[in-house]
């Protein structure tokens, strides 16, 4: 029996339509400590060093295992270790469990650390945020790994939190190949407070801020691949059954809260085309996470799906 | 000394008159240094005011037919429209 809390039907439709959940303060103080203490300290600047050496001695210090890509999730840490801990929060195994389903497996981990200028000025280096690309390389596939990105401390805006776009996830490209777009509407920059979670699709577009304040900003990222079926996964209890499409276009008032509702509203950078594109492509994603190929929202599928040669 | 600013907006349909959904500036004058994530608002509402305001329209994005089987794959920002301003430095 599984008694995780698991995501509901509203929050993975949301996770559909965005390509994100985020949890503010969810991880205790104490453990936010335990993990700042386990990374251990940063050096200060020192003038002629390079940035990528102060970052390597820095990973070289940090109390991170060098885990091989590809084991259990469950063995990716020692235990009673932060991150540990950190994963048997009962919020954070559930939401797993709901993204990408049993036994999860460990792909990468990364440790984030922006510096303030004083490191760049100190490395003779040019302070600078970091350019928009979407994860690893093109990925075709309609399954996803999510990432969980971790803020032990507070951030605040002119620290340099991870910047992304919302509702960008189901869009192919690759990498840095959209490093040419320095701002698009909707963007958001994490501010947050300490022991803040924020899970991603493995398509969404982000990057990191740039840190012009006098603090060091830590981020702790790890990626992780489902090995099993992703398909009904989250609370299927709170989904409420489809009984017809709702009415499309004429509306003589706002439509009450819904699955759909959540799937239908576009974001403010959607192209007036492409917008419709999206939500014809997050109709397909929720077949996939309900495992019911007949899905539709607003009829975006139902009409292209008519042949009339019945 | 003359020198080029580039101006990409993102604009949501094939018009230079529809809303700019996304924006960079690359000032080759060295008097600013713009960089991902630096402006949250758009710094015109339409291209037609970038025009408006001394942008020359340098390219705009063709408008390709949709290959069969790729109809709904969506990748890349669509209408992207480059300008530029050439710019007297005085050095």
């Amino acid at each position: 029996m599984n008694d995780l809390p698991l995501l509901s039907a509203e929050a993975m439709a949301s996770f559909a339509a965005r390509g994100f959940l985020r949890f503010d303060a969810a991880v205790p103080e104490d453990l936010n400590r335990q993990f700042l203490d386990e990374m251990g300290d940063i050096a200060p600047p020192r003038p002629g060093q390079r940035m990528m050496r102060t970052y390597g001695e820095m990973l070289a210090r940090a109390g991170v295992p060098q885990t091989p890509a590809g084991v259990p999730l469950a063995q990716a840490y020692p235990e009673g270790s932060a991150l540990k801990r950190l994963l048997d929060l009962p919020l954070v195994a559930g939401a797993v469990r709901s993204l990408v389903g049993e036994d999860p497996v460990f792909d990468h981990h990364f440790l984030h650390v922006t510096f303030p200028p004083a490191y760049h000025e100190a490395s003779g280096g040019e302070n600078v945020s970091q350019h928009y690309h979407q994860d690893s390389t093109i990925d075709p596939r309609r399954a996803f790994d999510i990432q969980i990105m971790y803020y032990p401390h507070t951030v605040t805006r002119d620290m340099g939190g991870t910047r992304f776009l919302p509702g960008s996830h189901l869009r192919k490209v690759s990498e840095a190949a959209i490093a040419r777009y320095q701002n698009i509407r909707g963007q958001q920059h994490m501010v947050c407070e300490g022991g803040t979670l924020l899970f991603l699709h493995s398509g969404i577009w982000h990057g990191g801020g740039v840190n012009v304040s006098d603090r060091t900003r830590t981020m702790f990222k790890v990626r992780i691949n489902p090995s099993r079926s992703q398909v009904r996964q989250f609370d299927v209890s709170t989904l409420k059954p489809q009984d017809a499409q709702r009415p499309i276009f004429y509306l003589k008032g706002a439509l009450p809260p819904s699955v759909e509702q959540i799937l239908m509203t576009q974001e403010p950078w959607y192209e007036n085309d492409t917008g419709r594109l999206e939500l014809l492509n997050r109709v397909r994603f929720w077949r996939y996470l309900t495992g019911d190929p007949d899905y539709d929202a607003d009829y975006w599928a139902t009409r292209i799906e008519n042949l009339a040669d019945a | 000394m003359l020198r080029q600013k580039v101006l990409v907006l993102y604009l949501a349909n094939s018009a230079l008159d529809s809303t700019v959904v996304g924006w960079s500036l690359f000032d080759g004058t060295g008097e600013t240094r713009r960089m991902a994530g630096d402006e949250d608002l758009a710094p015109y509402p339409t291209g037609l005011h970038a025009l408006r305001d001394g942008w020359r329209l340098i390219q705009a994005s063709p408008l390709l037919p949709h290959a069969r089987g790729e109809e709904f794959d969506l990748a890349y920002l669509k209408y992207e429209f480059l300008f530029e301003q050439i710019v007297e430095t005085g050095e």
